[in-house]
């Protein structure tokens, strides 16, 4: 029996067959993509010691984090069709997000190398 | 497709004011806005993580010494499991998002389908993390610490943790400063004989991971370890029954009904935030 109490908006929830097949192919290609991206993640973490020496480490860890960054926002951007919702929508989500957590990183990582550096030379 | 700023809207598809805020339905958004509070929630503990990680002075484990071994097969894989993790993640939020797509084309076995097998992988993303907590707790052997401090791997064929010094093949390996692996370079193993001393003489012995000490490194490592992955296990087994709830509802027909799938899109927001979460996890805990 249809419900009349429930109050449901939808809005863009229909396509066409024609823009469903356009839409499924952009999926697929997101999918190799980001399996791509872990695969590479996954190696250099296995083997990395075997290719580079330690001095290496550092530029690895920032790839990593760059390598994450773009997967996440393939996700965030296609999957969870952000990318397509309205500019508006997009910077409300995302603006006040990106500035709590710059600063919490920020705060986080000078205040843990003062303590290291306190532990270091008082103990 | 969203976006298009001149569309006319319908008056069925407006909030109760008249108006629809950033042409959005409520519940989108409002799942947004749940999914931004959980996601600083994951960020600060992952911030709490790094924190405790940079201003400790003890070595910390290395992500690919610790997480190496795979169900039922002995030797090194380095990340192989939580790679096939992550992979089990990313697929089923391909396919979810392949259900959310039948959805708006109205087509109700395409998003059976393809919500099935989001909800298997699911399940097999919360099966993995079960193994992997239970391989993590149970340790690959611990370590004794002698009376002058000094560490020594316990190292025997069978894994007897009752009593390590009467099993099979039982030695002590004195490892590298702050490395995990007994069997790289540089470890020194001793013989029978003077292992056996060493461990009747010592002062503690580590085997496995609980919340006040685990053979890995700091006690904090393994606190996190269970924190970080234990929240973001039950997020994922939170979005399997969700998933499984909206399957149910797609067999019987209410959506089709309804006139349109938008609840498989507001679970699949949920359940690929899931998916996000654990990239960031991933990187941060396993790789770094």
């Amino acid at each position: 029996m249809e419900r009349d109490d429930i109050i449901e908006y939808s809005l863009d929830a229909h396509h066409s067959e024609e823009e469903g097949r356009k839409i499924r192919k952009k999926i697929w290609m997101v999918t190799l993509f980001l399996a791509v991206v872990t695969t590479i993640e996954v190696t250099l973490g296995a083997y990395w010691k075997d290719w580079f020496d330690a001095s290496a480490w550092n530029t690895i860890k920032w790839t990593y984090v760059v390598l994450t960054l773009v997967k996440a926002t393939y996700i965030v951007m296609s999957f969870m069709h952000l990318g397509d919702e309205r500019r508006n929508i997009r910077a409300i989500i995302l603006l006040p997000y990106a500035l709590f957590i710059l600063y919490l990183l920020w705060i986080g990582l000078t205040e843990s190398n003062y303590v290291h550096h306190v532990w270091e030379t008082l103990l | 497709m969203a976006g298009d700023a001149s569309k006319v809207l319908s008056n069925d598809v407006l909030w109760g004011g008249g108006r629809s805020p950033f042409s959005i339905s409520y519940g989108k958004m409002m799942m947004w806005f749940f999914l931004v509070s959980d996601a600083l929630t994951f960020s600060g503990l992952l911030v709490a993580y790094g924190f405790v990680r940079h201003s400790t002075t003890e070595a910390w484990p290395i992500g690919e010494e610790v997480f190496r071994a795979l169900p039922g097969l002995t030797g090194s894989y380095p990340l192989i499991y939580v790679a096939l993790m992550t992979a089990i993640l990313i697929f089923s939020s391909v396919t979810m998002v392949l259900a959310v797509e039948a959805g708006h084309r109205m087509d109700k076995k395409g998003v059976i389908k393809w919500l099935f097998l989001t909800v298997i992988g699911g399940a097999f993303f919360v099966g993995s993390q079960a193994w992997e907590w239970s391989h993590f707790i149970h340790g690959g052997g611990g370590y004794i610490t002698t009376n002058e401090g000094v560490k020594y791997w316990v190292h025997n064929d069978t894994h007897d943790t009752h009593d390590p010094s009467n099993a099979a093949g039982f030695h002590l390996v004195k490892a590298m400063e702050g490395h995990y692996l007994i069997e790289e370079e540089g470890a020194h193993h001793l013989d029978h004989a003077a292992s056996l001393k060493l461990w009747n003489g010592r002062a503690n012995y580590v085997d496995g991971a609980n919340m006040v000490h685990n053979e890995y490194g700091p006690p904090q490592y393994a606190n996190f370890f269970f924190f970080i992955t234990g929240f973001h296990g039950f997020h994922v087994f939170s979005g399997v029954i969700i998933n499984l709830i909206v399957l149910i509802m797609v067999i019987k027909g209410v959506f089709h009904r309804r006139g349109h799938y938008e609840m498989v899109e507001k679970a699949g927001l949920y359940w690929h935030f899931v998916d996000l979460v654990w990239v960031f996890v991933f990187t941060f805990f396993y790789l770094l």
